[in-house]
């Protein structure tokens, strides 16, 4: 379809920081890092993993049995990173390297700072750089690095641990963030619609099948499964069809409470859009009252509505939209 | 599902559920999800061997940022070289895993399923994962209490219920949760007054009408008729189970009793052999994490016509010794872990015909239902379960 505006595009990032509590063998494993100790968990056949899990991947298991490894290891596999990005372990091109800990059967996935990838190979030495300041992370370990000194060659015996550490309370959980970045698109019928607010119009679209005018429009009927194009100005008066008076403040919005969340059908429209009411006292907001839309400078939607002082409207005319 | 002709008849033979709490700071996510199959498997005398695949659901991806859990979780349920799945249907999961599991079984896929659904509901947020900040569109204005409350008032509305009828509800729900160990919320000297007395949050949505937040798992093991034989308790039978869905948002929705939720019932109730269900079904666990849904669940699940449901809550027939006892475990009112709400429903409903609901118990249950729902009234599942094995 041929458009006369522009599709609108913006970035939208997703970004919240989880919280995580460990359970007994993360948070051996991650007190042990600041304490630069590497901690593996045994298998019930013997086999030490690093890092450690809470049940054997084998046999479904609890593992609980604890052991120290080496800081030192050797690489199984890597790959060339050229270009590290925001939150990765080095600032500088390096490595990601499995490397298997001596003393693991199990290899751990890290950093390896190289000065190129002519420099890393699968079965070089490597030993653990231990962060300046370790907080119970795996950024503990704040990359790994080519063995100088050449040490030795045979696996260390590992040794049990208790899992408990000296002197600062042991690491019970982390934050975890996570972020999502998209470029996000409303499409072809929402960006019509908003480009139509903008000059304070309230265009929805008519399915051609069931005849429902959608106000925002999503350019296709929900019920019908057919795409909608015919444009059809609502509005700008409407009935509230139902609402709720809110008395908590919401996140990261400037609204003094209580105030009305209303259901508001625009005159045409065959559902109801979401807005607040003002103008008017909170507790004398009642269904089928007869609302306008209140704008403000610059904002893409109105504000809010208020009442327009006609008569209410009958329920027999809205019911339909509750 | 479990009528049709050819279908295996499916069993649950083992419940498991952790005691749900507002956090569960001693255990990771793997550690909660392991206690509860563990009781499944300890409640039906089975062991990881004996599991042939792995069904689970889970809340949303960005309520508590774990994106597959079907990876991160398979050593702890003892899935690595089996089937695993994960089913994903927002606040209604719970029960759709379950169905999915079943349908496993069913189909004779599997003889023995585990079924499990989670939340950690402390180290998620489901008020950032439900209020994105999309670009170009109004924030939501009001929480997810805010996207009910006008729904809860429509329905007054229309059938000119009275206004105590939700406190009524969450009066009722709290005082079942004392009786149950495993929910979150035990208000020893909870008063149908201290609940009309608690603020209105979104009027008239009351703070004592809202649910919890809780950490909790909820598991179940599903079995064919041979596994069934072998079980050593009672098991529950699957004598109907279906899930329904329809959009969030559309021109003529009807948000107090949605289409879908009809039909999924009346679906159910056609596999069961169910013509009566307020006659022909001992008790129902249904999916309220607001009070007020409780009359309007019932009648959109066909337990009273339009406009009478809150007559049944009214004159005490859905209390624990009402003849229609609705919400024994304390429902969602009491423990909502929001991934493993539905199965906990599900669950529940198994309990009673099982005769194993403890104090909670209904004497005599034969036949249960269990009701879940989610997103914007968008997903609907809901099984039902009989002492009985199902006739074919």
């Amino acid at each position: 379809m041929e458009t006369e505006f522009e599709v609108l595009r913006a970035p939208l990032v997703v970004e919240f920081p989880f919280t995580r509590s460990l359970g007994p063998v993360q948070s051996a494993f991650l007190t042990g890092l600041r304490e630069r100790t590497v901690l593996g968990v045994r298998t019930t056949d013997g086999k030490v993993l690093v890092p450690p899990v809470e049940y054997d991947p084998a046999t479904a298991d609890e593992l609980r049995d604890l052991v120290e490894v080496a800081p030192t290891g050797t690489v199984t596999t890597w790959a060339w990173n050229p270009e590290p990005r925001r939150g990765q372990p080095l600032a500088t091109p390096f490595a990601w390297v499995l490397v298997r800990l001596d003393g693991a059967d199990t290899a751990l996935l890290h950093a390896l700072d190289a000065p190129g990838p002519d420099a890393v190979r699968t079965g070089m030495r490597v030993r653990i750089r231990w962060a300046a300041e370790r907080t119970g992370a795996i950024t503990d370990i704040a990359c790994l690095e080519p063995e100088t000194e050449k040490g030795p060659q045979t696996p260390r015996q590992v040794s049990a641990h208790s899992g408990v550490f000296e002197g600062e309370a042991a690491v019970a959980g982390i934050i975890a963030h996570a972020r999502l970045d998209y470029t996000y698109s409303p499409g072809r019928a929402q960006s019509q619609y908003i480009h139509a607010l903008s000059g304070r119009r309230t265009v929805g679209e008519r399915c051609p099948a069931c005849r429902k005018v959608y106000v925002p429009p999503r350019g296709a009927c929900p019920t019908c499964g057919v795409a909608t194009e015919e444009q059809v100005e609502v509005g700008p008066r409407g009935t509230v069809t139902t609402f709720c008076i809110v008395n908590i403040k919401a996140r990261n919005l400037d609204i003094d409470v209580p105030y009305v969340y209303a259901h508001i059908a625009l005159d045409g429209a065959d559902l109801a859009l979401h807005a607040r009411i003002a103008g008017i006292p909170y507790d004398q907001v009642r269904m089928g009252l007869r609302v306008e839309p209140v704008w403000s400078e610059d904002a893409r939607f109105p504000d809010h509505y208020r009442p327009t002082g006609e008569p209410d409207a009958d329920y027999d005319t809205y019911k339909e939209l509750l | 599902m479990s009528n049709a002709p050819g279908k295996e008849p499916v069993a649950v033979v083992g419940i498991g559920q952790t005691e749900h709490v507002a956090a569960r700071r001693d255990v990771s996510i793997a550690g909660l999800v392991r206690e509860a199959a563990l009781r499944a498997l300890t409640d039906a005398e089975l062991t990881w061997a004996d599991i042939d695949a792995v069904v689970i659901g889970k809340a949303p991806d960005f309520f508590e940022g774990v994106m597959m859990p079907e990876l991160y979780l398979a050593d702890a349920l003892g899935a690595v070289g089996k089937p695993m799945l994960r089913v994903h249907t927002a606040g209604s999961v719970g029960g759709s895993t379950a169905l999915v599991a079943a349908s496993l079984v069913a189909g004779r896929v599997h003889g023995t399923v585990l079924t499990l659904a989670f939340e950690k509901q402390s180290e998620s947020n489901a008020m950032w994962g439900l209020s994105l900040p999309v670009p170009f569109q109004q924030p939501l204005l009001a929480g997810a209490g805010g996207f009910f409350a006008p729904h809860v008032r429509a329905y007054m509305r229309r059938t000119g219920a009275p206004d105590a009828v939700g406190s009524l509800v969450a009066y009722k729900d709290r005082r079942n949760a004392l009786k149950n160990p495993y929910a979150h919320l035990h208000e020893h000297d909870i008063t149908l007054e201290k609940v009309q007395a608690s603020p209105m949050l979104w009027d008239p949505i009351r703070y004592s009408e809202t649910c919890p937040s809780s950490d909790g798992a909820c598991a179940m093991v599903l079995a064919d008729r041979a596994g069934a034989a072998r079980a050593p308790r009672p098991p529950a039978w699957l004598h109907g189970g279906a899930m329904r869905s329809e959009p969030t948002m559309f021109a003529g929705k009807d948000f107090v009793s949605p289409q879908a939720g009809k039909d999924c019932a009346a679906d159910v109730y056609r596999q069961a052999g169910i013509a009566d269900p307020r006659r022909e079904i001992d008790a129902v666990e249904m999916y309220v994490p607001f009070s007020w849904y409780e009359p309007m669940w019932l009648e959109n699940l066909g337990f009273a016509d339009e406009g009478e449901g809150w007559k049944l809550t009214e004159s005490g027939v859905t209390e624990l010794d009402g003849d229609l006892p609705v919400n024994m475990s304390g429902g969602v009112l009491s423990t909502n872990p929001i991934g493993a709400s539905g199965m906990i429903r599900f669950a529940e409903a198994a309990l009673q015909v099982r005769g194993q609901a403890g104090e909670h118990q209904v004497p005599g249950a034969r036949r249960a239902l269990g009701h879940a729902y989610g997103g914007g009234s968008q997903f609907f599942a809901m099984w039902l379960v009989g002492a009985e094995p199902p006739l074919s």
